[in-house]
């Protein structure tokens, strides 16, 4: 057991997480390397595409890791994640517009192309700041901390749990997609936010910006899991868990599990917002397609796939599925729904712990993961 | 303590301003004090209008045949249900009707469920860890520490249960009886007033059973408890006052031989054991 | 030409020559031929009465001929004195026909033909003459259709006519539309007391006339109008209500249908399956498939996709069960993800077999169409069906589940599974059971829905998240709940369409029940109980 005394250095003394942050700075520094400084000819150069596309991943990543706090240490399957994702995704996109200026095709100098096409006379009241990158940065968080706070305060209040949370979560981001796709709402509705130019300055098609973006999605990524790493080793992580397998128990102990469930549902929410937010400048456009509920199911599966309840697992699932999909839709893209769907029954009938569990089961003596024996949902 | 809270200290007027975990009240006898509580669900009472105290430091054993209410009355004791009428006192200052599960946790009374509920997926030591009689709010459980002290307490209490060997087991791998114990142990370790224990001795062993009776007279007279049990001879080793529960309503109370000796009591419960 | 047609024509022929036998000497004169060859000779004042003459022999053609005449397209062979219409009177030769039979007589030099001349006096007696015809024929439906044409168009001829029909009629409608046309007339003529007559209409041409009489200048008139427009428009009000209720409860029935087999599924069983909405694709295309074997019958391939959507989704749901679920059992979240699987692997194979694109599915002629209850509310024809079918299903779902074996053993192994099986019952059967119920009422709703909505592979996923909506807002368990929240879902949706917008009343809906349920949890109508341990 960790011993530190302060809650946010716990980890460091893990073997597990010196472990994942070991591997995930050198494979940062092995990109960045291979990008920099193999000519492009050679077979072992990363091209800014691939820098791009694990970047991606990446993002994923962190939101699979958010996922997984709640999922795997909380028993709240949320299938509305991608809601939190996108409202960090939709922040920063709101900031990456008015950073256009007047170099959009309609050239004005305040209003974003879309409403000056809509025949909108002044930027609504929710898009005033956005231009400051500060304030738009702690709208990331913010904005999907927010609905985290007002959905989980009013649900588990009332101590709506399991599968019916499941379903809420479901329809609210199935309503939030309704709703960005109507145009009145003023976030480019159908097609979303785009033709991004650059991002405090730096211009997002040049390839030393899309390193830097790479770079700091991993270093958000080992950020957001050093954090849930921190959150689940301390005493309130064992409550959590306590939460998740035995709820009345843990009332009758004394602890407020709604405030507890509140809490670590904000701060994942946050995670993915930021996640979201990362997303966005490297892809280049937002639009109500990321609130769909089929996404936000697939995050899931990512993390039902690398292993509940260990969020390393979860940044493998993610890893591992997005690549899969690369693959499949360059090579045959109709196979992809096939391949995805039969994921979906085989993990959950044949590893319901996923590849961690695997694992695991490989190096049964490493015992500092007590959570992750009897992860129940 | 806020500025607030030291001056409603002082002054008492403002009786809603005292804090929740203020020492309860026992200067004027019970600790605790259930009076004319009904509940019904669906048309079918549950409980019907009953009357109960339980004096501080007693040992009260609870009987009654399956359906008496037993289990509800500990819901309504602990805030898990709401009587649709009634009134129920903790002390003479705590009216528990008005609070919720972790308030009347916070405030003294620990509750050991029938079905034993520990969590599988920790370990002994922190389970009870968890119980701990500690600052239970978010951040101060996201920053606690394991101090020399805490952990003297929990060590203290596992060899009181007995599971020293299992400290870092998972709770999971217990057998039945050991999750009793367990879950004594969690309640030991919350300090509370008022234990209300659920059927502790359901799947122990004869010696177990002896070893909890012997913990349990141990600590009446420091904390009050109420030992809800079906098992006669078990109630018989430990009671001093016992209280039978009929329909939701108290049939009868006394000693284990004046109850044991009332006509309705023999009639609706007894009579199928003597 | 349809076969009802052809026989009410065969049907007229024959009485039409019985006749003929009967009064033979009159006949001959007052034949409609002898008239029309009169016509031609006729004066101008003859002439009305000729046609009137012409109109009460009763026949079918007398029409045909009057809208000639009426358009100056009757004419005459000079040569033969033969009467003719003429079709296309464009350029110097004129497309002609027989008058009499019909019959294609080619081309004719527009100078070898006489036309009938007409002035205007003549061409609005014909237009009364022609009202009065259609107020005449057999079909109750085409003479309320003509006495409606009349509203606003009597005038003092007209209303004499009408007076005289008014004695014969039969229908009650009918009677009803020409005493409003009459009444109509007689305010315009400043009669008061007419007023009250029209107060009970809903038919936009009353009202144009009573606001006519509102401006009048006689303010007895004036104030009559005004108090019997007030209480027509309460009388819309009423019926723009019964629309909105109507198409609440079509939108509901839906909303149940596709819920009502998941009320069984997750309700009953617990079980959650997110590919429910699949299972109802499945329905809704194999009622295009039944389409693809009766090609030309439509209704016989709906009315037989029925029995094979239910049994198509039955064997779906048992597959679904036997290969996944039951490997889940007491793993909701798990068997959430499972089915989710289970969902797009059954969208891409109806995409990778069938078609990305939406099919298309007939709707037979018996369900298109709508009865008009009133002037200003006719419901369709479609979604009564849907109404009727949602009811239908309902209540068999819900004599199976409490008159039947079957029904019994589900409810018993959903309260105590270890206490049923001790009692014989083979709880897995029941389970198979239970599950194909719920499928293939799933596949039941998609037949419904493939009449109303597009038939793709994106159909299913379009109901899963409302029908869960419908089985969480009744109640988990409840059949009643699931009927009761449907309904009331859909008319709810509807009263807010108007002034939100279809989808921010969607949107609002979503939102209405995320609150609700963290209001009650267990839904509309929870199952109460004694507190679970735990």
């Amino acid at each position: 057991m960790a011993t530190s005394q302060t809650w946010l250095l716990r980890p460091f003394q893990e073997r597990s997480t010196q472990l994942f942050l070991g591997v995930l700075f050198a494979a940062m520094v092995v990109v960045t390397f291979l990008h920099l400084f193999m000519p492009e000819d050679s077979a072992l150069h990363v091209s800014a595409y691939t820098v791009t596309l694990l970047g991606k991943y990446l993002c994923y990543a962190l939101l699979a890791v958010a996922v997984d706090l709640v999922w795997g240490y909380l028993g709240i399957l949320s299938l509305g994640h991608g809601a939190f994702f996108a409202l960090g995704g939709y922040a920063m996109g709101m900031y990456l517009m008015r950073q256009i200026g007047d170099r959009g095709v309609y050239g004005d100098p305040v209003l974003p192309d879309f409403m000056v096409f809509l025949n909108w006379q002044e930027l609504p009241w929710y898009w005033q700041g956005f231009d400051m990158a500060w304030f738009a940065f702690i709208m990331v968080l913010l904005a999907p901390g927010l609905l985290a706070l007002v959905f989980g305060f009013l649900a588990f209040r009332s101590r709506v749990t399991g599968v019916y949370l499941s379903i809420i979560t479901q329809a609210l981001t199935f309503a939030l997609m309704l709703a960005f796709f109507r145009n009145e709402m003023g976030f480019g509705g159908n097609n979303g936010l785009t033709d991004f130019k650059d991002i405090l300055g730096f211009d997002l098609r040049s390839d030393a910006t899309r390193l830097g973006l790479f770079l700091a999605t991993g270093i958000a990524l080992a950020v957001g899991y050093v954090v849930c790493r921190a959150i689940v080793t301390s005493k309130l992580g064992r409550v959590s868990v306590a939460c998740r397998d035995a709820e009345a128990r843990t009332r009758f102990l004394g602890y407020r599990v709604e405030r507890v469930q509140l809490f670590v549902f904000v701060v994942s929410a946050m995670l993915a917002g930021v996640a979201g937010a990362l997303y966005v400048p490297q892809v280049g456009i937002i639009n109500p397609s990321e609130f769909s509920p089929l996404f936000s199911i697939e995050i899931v599966v990512w993390v039902a796939l690398g292993g509940r309840a260990t969020l390393y697992g979860a940044v493998i699932g993610a890893l591992l599925v997005n690549y899969a999909k690369t693959v499949f839709t360059g090579i045959m893209p109709d196979a992809w729904l096939f391949a995805l769907g039969a994921l979906f029954v085989l993990v959950t009938v044949f590893l319901p712990k996923g590849i961690a569990g695997l694992l695991q089961k490989r190096r049964q003596k490493d015992d500092d993961q007590p959570g992750a024996q009897e992860a129940t949902a | 303590m806020s500025i607030f809270e030291q001056l409603a200290n002082r002054d008492q007027v403002f009786e809603f301003l005292t804090p929740a975990a203020s020492p309860v009240d026992v200067r004027h006898g019970p600790i605790l004090y259930m009076e004319d509580v009904s509940v019904s669900f669906d048309g079918f009472k549950a409980i019907n209008s009953l009357n109960l105290t339980i004096d501080d430091g007693e040992l009260r054993c609870i009987i009654g045949p399956n359906g008496a209410g037993k289990t509800t009355m500990m819901d309504i004791i602990t805030g898990k249900t709401r009587p649709d009428t009634g009134s129920v006192w903790f002390g003479s200052r705590h009216n528990l009707l008005r609070m919720n599960e972790p308030d009347i946790a916070t405030l003294g009374i620990g509750r050991k469920f029938q079905k034993p509920t520990v969590f599988e997926a920790l370990t002994v030591f922190e389970n009870l860890e968890l119980a701990m009689a500690a600052d239970k709010r978010i951040l101060p459980t996201l920053t606690a520490i394991m101090t020399a002290e805490y952990r003297d307490r929990i060590d203290e209490i596992l060899e009181m249960i007995g599971l020293q060997a299992l400290r870092d087991k998972p709770a999971g791998i217990l057998s039945h009886g050991q999750k009793q114990w367990l879950e004594i142990g969690m309640l030991l370790m919350q300090k509370p007033r008022l234990l209300l224990v659920d059927e502790p001795v359901a799947g122990m062993t004869e010696q177990e059973m002896e070893r909890t009776a012997e913990l349990l007279t141990s600590l009446a007279g420091k904390q009050s408890v109420v030992v809800v049990e079906h098992d006669m001879g078990f109630v018989r080793s430990i009671a001093r006052k016992v209280t039978v529960l009929h329909q939701g309503s108290v049939l009868a109370e006394g000693t284990m031989d004046q109850v044991s000796n009332d006509p309705d009591v023999i009639k609706v419960y007894l009579g199928e054991e003597a | 030409m349809s076969i009802h047609r052809l026989l009410a024509r065969m049907v007229l022929a024959v009485c039409l020559a019985l006749g003929a036998t009967l009064a033979n000497a009159q006949a001959q004169t007052n034949a409609p031929e002898a008239l029309l060859k009169r016509l031609v000779e006729a004066g101008q004042a003859e002439k009305t009465d000729l046609l009137k003459a012409l109109s009460e022999t009763g026949d079918e053609r007398a029409r045909g001929w009057l809208e000639a005449v009426r358009d100056g397209k009757l004419a005459m062979i000079e040569d033969t004195g033969a009467l003719v219409i003429v079709v296309n009177n464009r350029g110097r030769n004129w497309q002609i026909a027989d008058a009499l039979t019909g019959e294609d007589l080619g081309e004719m030099s527009r100078r070898d033909l006489q036309s009938l001349r007409v002035n205007n006096a003549l061409r609005a007696d014909i237009e009364g003459i022609l009202s009065v015809i259609d107020l005449t024929v057999a079909d109750p439906g085409q003479r309320l259709d003509a006495a409606r044409n009349l509203l606003g168009e009597v005038n003092e001829a007209l209303a004499t006519q009408l007076q005289a029909r008014l004695q014969v009629e039969d229908n009650g409608q009918v009677r009803d539309m020409l005493t409003n046309a009459l009444a109509i007339y007689q305010v315009e003529q400043g009669d008061v007391e007419a007023v009250a007559t029209l107060s009970g209409s809903l038919n936009p041409t009353v009202r144009a006339a009573l606001n006519n009489a509102v401006n009048s200048d006689d303010p007895a008139l004036a104030a009559a109008a005004e108090e019997a427009l007030a209480s027509i428009e309460q009388k819309l009000k009423l019926n723009r209500a019964a629309e909105t209720l109507y198409f609440g409860l079509s939108l509901g029935s839906v909303l149940v249908l596709a819920a009502i087999g998941l009320a069984i599924t997750f309700g009953v069983m617990g079980v959650i399956n997110m590919a429910h909405g699949e299972l109802i694709m499945l329905g809704a295309y194999t009622t295009w498939g039944m389409q693809q074997l009766f090609p030309g019958q439509p209704g016989l391939a709906l009315i037989l996709s029925i029995p094979a959507g239910f049994l198509v989704a039955a064997l779906a749901g048992i597959a679904i069960e036997r290969s996944v679920i039951q490997y889940l059992k007491g793993r909701p979240l798990e068997t959430l993800l499972a089915t989710f699987g289970i969902s797009l692997i059954l969208q891409q194979l109806v995409r990778t077999v069938i078609s990305p694109l939406n099919r298309t599915v007939v709707t037979p002629e018996w369900m298109s169409g709508s009865i008009m209850v009133n002037e200003a509310l006719s419901l369709t024809l479609n979604r009564l069906y849907v109404i009727g079918f949602a009811l239908v299903v309902f209540a068999g779902l819900m004599l199976i589940m409490r008159k039947t074996r079957l029904g019994l053993e589900v409810r018993a192994v959903t309260q105590n599974r270890a206490m049923a099986r001790s009692m014989g019952i083979k709880a897995t059967k029941v389970d198979i059971m239970t599950f194909a119920l719920g499928s293939g009422v799933a596949g039941l709703a998609g037949v419904p829905l493939s009449q109303i909505t597009n038939v793709g592979p994106n159909l299913g996923q379009n109901y899963i998240i409302d029908s869960f909506m419908v089985v969480v807002f009744g109640g988990v368990g409840n059949l009643w709940g699931t009927l009761i929240a449907g309904l009331s879902l859909g008319t709810i949706n509807q009263l807010l369409e108007p002034w939100a917008g279809a989808v921010l009343a969607k949107i609002m809906v979503l939102v209405l029940i995320i609150l609700f349920i963290q209001k009650c949890p267990r839904g509309l109508f929870p199952q109460k109980g004694r507190a679970a341990e735990g």
